[in-house]
Order: C-alpha cells, then structure tokens, then sequence
C-alpha cells in the first residue's frame, strides 16, 4: 500500500507547532520563539557580539584619548544623530542606495541573462568567455575611470560603471546555473509545448533560484563598495562624496558615522531580504 | 476529437557517437504505421533501444536516419522517470499541461491512475509509484491524440500494473488515441495491446509484429503468449524472477 510520505523536517516542524498551540506557551514554546528571534535570526549572539565590538570601541578610544584618531561610540552615534535630524544623512544614504539599486538592478538583469545564454549554447559561451575574462580581470578602478572620461562625471556613468563591474560575476554564477538545468524537465516542457513564459516560469527559473540569490547576495554587497568608490571620485553628493569631504578635514568621527549608518542599512537589507531568500532556494533544492 | 491521420515511423538508422568517436548503430530498419485507436506494446530488453525509438516518436531525438509523422495534436508522454515538478503541487503539475484542467478532472484522473486525493501533495511527499501514476495522470490530462508512455507501469505490482494498463487502454480506445507503451512486462503488453512489436539484436531490429484479431478470445492469447516466449526467451526472465 502507498503512502504519502513526509519529509522528517516538515513533520517534526508540524509537531512542533502543534505542540505550541495545545500548551498555549510553554517553557519549550518560549524557547522556540527566542531561538528564532526577529527576522528568523538568533538574536542572543550577534547582539552579545556587537555589545562586545562597542565595548572595544569604546576601551580603545579611551586608551587612544585623541578623538580626532579614533572616536568614542556615543561621539559618532552624537553626530549621526545630529546628521540625520539635519536630513543630509537620510539624504546621502538615499542617493547612494538608489544608485546601488539601479547599479545591481542592471547587473543582475544583464549578467543573468547573458549567463544563461551562454550555459545553454557552448557555441555563444566560446565566443563571450574571453570577454568575461578579462572583464573579471579588469580592476574596477579602470572600470570607473573609462567611463568618467568616456561619458563625462554624471549620474549614468556612475551607475554604468558600478553595473560593468559587477555583471561579469552575475554571469559566471548564472552560466554555472544554466549548466546545472535538469534536461529532464527541459524536455518535458519541450513535449508538452509549454508556451517560453510559462516555461520560464515554471521550469527554468525555479531551477536557477539558487544560483540568482547567490550573485544577488554576493552581488550586492560588492556593489554598494564599489559605489562609494565611484561617488569618491566623480558625484556631488552621496555616502562616498561625504566621506571624501571628511577625509578632506581628516574628521574620522564623520567618516566613521556615514560608513558605519550605511553599512547598517546595508546588512538590514540583507539579513531581511537576501538571507532568507537565498535560504528559501536552496531549501527548495534540498528538497528534491 | 483525433483526427484519422496515423502515426508513421520508418528508422533506417540511429546511431550514437561514443567519447572516443566510435559510432554505434542500436537502432536499424524499423518500419511502423499505427492507425488512430490502436495500442501498440514495444516489448524488448532493458537498454535495447525502446526508449529511443519513443524518444524518435515524441520528436525529442531528431538526429537519425528515416522520418516520422505524428498525427497532429495534442502530445502525452510519460517518460520513465516521473519528471514532476518539485515546487509544484500534484493539481498544480496537471495544471502546468493544461491550465484550463477543471478540479474535477483532476480528482477524476488521479482517482483513474490510483492515487485519489493527492492532488495538493508535493511530490516530494510521494512515493515512486504515487509520482509514476502522476506523471500518467498529467499526460491524460491533455487528451492525447498520440499517447507514448515508456514503462509507465514498472514499479507497480504485476496486478496493479495489469489493472491499470487495463484502464488506460480502455480511455484511449474510447478516445480513439494512438498509445505506443513501451515495456519489458509481457503480461502488460498481453493486457492492454492490440498489436505487440519486440525489438531484439544488436543493432535493434524489428523481430516481431503481431496483431492481436480478438482480445477477447483467451486461448489466442495464451497461444501468443506461449509463441512469444518460445521465440525470445528474454520475455519470460522476468517471470522467473517474480513468479506470479
């Protein structure tokens, strides 16, 4: 006799949860609810260990006694404060995250594509693989600086240069994807005529998930470094121009305020977005 | 409704080419025209070139020697593995084939195949057997004019597996489809065919084709039965290894 067979994870899952609803709360009930903690996250040790890094901060900035070198925690969260109820820090950072947006969003649009394409055509992936390998090998700095002088110090340049950078990395990881395809499955939307969205919605991009939220989550975070670098040396405003200015007065306390607001906002976006996105693929992938 | 047009296969040759260069012939002369209604059994050994000949048939493999004409319309293909799709729901793998599929027509078809009620299971959550009557489900879902299942019944028990070829037949003939199965169960060929084709040799040749006159005439049957085991021996190993 058949039977429909469950998967241990989603039982004992189950169990759990009903468990939690028949005590009403118990000790064990309470303990599963801190364990997983906001966003999914364990919240006991990441906050132990930020707790321990400001504690360090603060010693070492004690020992240092020179705040122009190396300010104290409550200076800097002082003058972030001060920044952001002045409106120039939500400002900055807003212009920087739009441009690492848009940078990624191209990034991430191109090189998925272009990876796919050259997973499933060895014919095209012989033709474009030198240029990607080259396009890896390039320093970004190059990327910047062409792009500068070839379109002038304005906002496309900027993000062009951020998405060149970035794309040939999105189409290594999506070219591996596209690799990996179940020609199986391929084959079966092939006989069963599945018109191409449907196809691509159903079979193929459920198959790449993985592979897309690894260049996401990896992509993302070297795109928003590679950003402030663009900012540095062609914007009038954003993260990495204000950095620029406080470099220019050698004020380490503002230079230490907008990096650190802005790699909050950036580990914010993916411990809540890209984590437990990524998460989900590959828990899909476990699954078969 | 299927049309009249009957499906014709003729394979002069299909080869593969091995890593080192080396081209293999392991399909060769294989002549077959089978009018709409009629079920036709492929018997022959495992790796004796079944599945490529059904592969030819459904248009996956175009690289061969010969040509086919399929009817025009609608495609069912069970292949050996199930082939759901693992994020999808049982309903929602019917629903992929055809999205117009009525929920009582799902309930209808899973309960035809074996498997009542699975319908917003994952198949993950199935065994091989439940996803293998899935896989049958969702290429009767789209009433086929051209059924091509290739061995859709082989990790069922003898009895389930004889029932359920029974069933299927009986849709099809009542649809008029054209079914090509493939199989190694001669007893499931028996029950379902009306014409029974074996494959044998090296390249794969076309042995035998034998039309069944009446189904329903049990000694003609046995006589057949006992005619096929007489000339290819490799029909009954499984016999002798699972005795009914």
């Amino acid at each position: 006799m058949d039977e429909v067979r469950r998967p241990a994870g989603r039982s004992l899952k189950r169990i759990t949860l009903d468990g939690l609803a028949a005590t009403g709360g118990s000790a064990a009930a309470r303990s599963a609810r801190g364990r997983s903690g906001l966003l999914g996250i364990a919240p006991g040790r990441p906050v132990l260990s930020l707790l321990a890094f400001l504690a360090l901060w603060w010693i070492g900035a004690l020992l240092a006694a020179d705040p122009q070198r190396l300010p104290s925690p409550e200076r800097v969260l002082a003058l972030a404060w001060r920044e952001i109820l002045d409106g120039a820090l939500p400002l900055n950072v807003g212009i920087t995250l739009a441009r690492v947006l848009a940078a990624f969003a191209i990034a991430m649009i191109v090189g998925s594509v272009a990876g796919y394409l050259a997973g499933r055509r060895p014919r095209l992936n012989a033709f474009i693989d030198p240029w990607m390998v080259i396009a890896l090998n390039l320093p970004v700095l190059v990327v910047i600086v062409l792009c500068y002088i070839w379109l002038g110090l304005n906002e496309i340049a900027a993000v062009l240069a951020v998405a060149v950078a970035k794309t040939p990395t999105v189409f290594v990881t999506l070219r591996e994807g596209a690799r990996t395809l179940d020609p199986g499955l391929e084959e079966l939307a092939t006989v069963y005529r599945l018109p191409l969205l449907r196809r691509l919605w159903w079979v193929t991009t459920p198959q790449l998930l993985p592979y897309l939220a690894a260049a996401a989550r990896s992509g993302l975070s070297i795109t928003w470094k590679i950003v402030l670098v663009v900012e540095l040396m062609g914007r009038p405003n954003g993260v990495g121009f204000i950095l620029n200015m406080y470099f220019q007065s050698f004020d380490v306390t503002g230079i230490v305020a907008y990096g650190l607001g802005f790699a909050a906002i950036m580990l914010v976006v993916e411990t809540a977005l890209l984590q437990p996105w990524e998460k989900r693929a590959n828990a899909w992938r476990r699954r078969t | 409704m299927p049309g009249d047009a009957a499906l014709e296969l003729l394979i002069e040759s299909k080869a593969f080419v091995s890593p080192a260069g080396l081209r293999h012939i392991i399909l060769h002369d294989i002549g077959l025209t089978v009018p709409p209604g009629q079920i036709v059994a492929l018997l022959g050994r495992s790796g004796g070139g079944k599945s490529t000949l059904l592969r030819i048939t459904s248009g996956l493999d175009t690289a061969f020697e010969g040509h086919v004409r399929r009817p025009p319309g609608r495609l069912g293909v069970v292949f050996q593995e199930p082939r759901l799709l693992p994020r999808l729901t049982v309903a929602d793998n019917l629903r992929l084939v055809v999205p117009d599929i009525m929920p009582l027509r799902i309930d209808d078809l899973l309960e035809l195949v074996g498997v009542p009620g699975v319908g917003h299971h994952l198949p993950s959550e199935l065994s091989l057997g439940m996803a293998r009557r899935v896989a049958l489900a969702r290429a009767l879902a789209t009433d086929p004019h051209l059924l091509i299942l290739d061995e859709p019944f082989a990790s069922l028990d003898r009895q389930l597996g004889t029932t359920l070829a029974a069933k299927v037949a009986d849709l099809a003939r009542r649809a008029g489809s054209i079914v090509v199965v493939a199989t190694h169960e001669l007893e499931h060929a028996l029950a379902i065919a009306d014409r029974i084709c074996v494959l044998a040799g090296r390249p794969a040749r076309m042995e035998a084709d034998i039309t069944i006159p009446d189904r329903s005439d049990a000694a003609s049957i046995a006589s057949l039965r006992t005619n096929l085991l007489d000339r290819f021996a490799f029909l009954g190993s499984k016999r002798v290894a699972h005795p009914a």
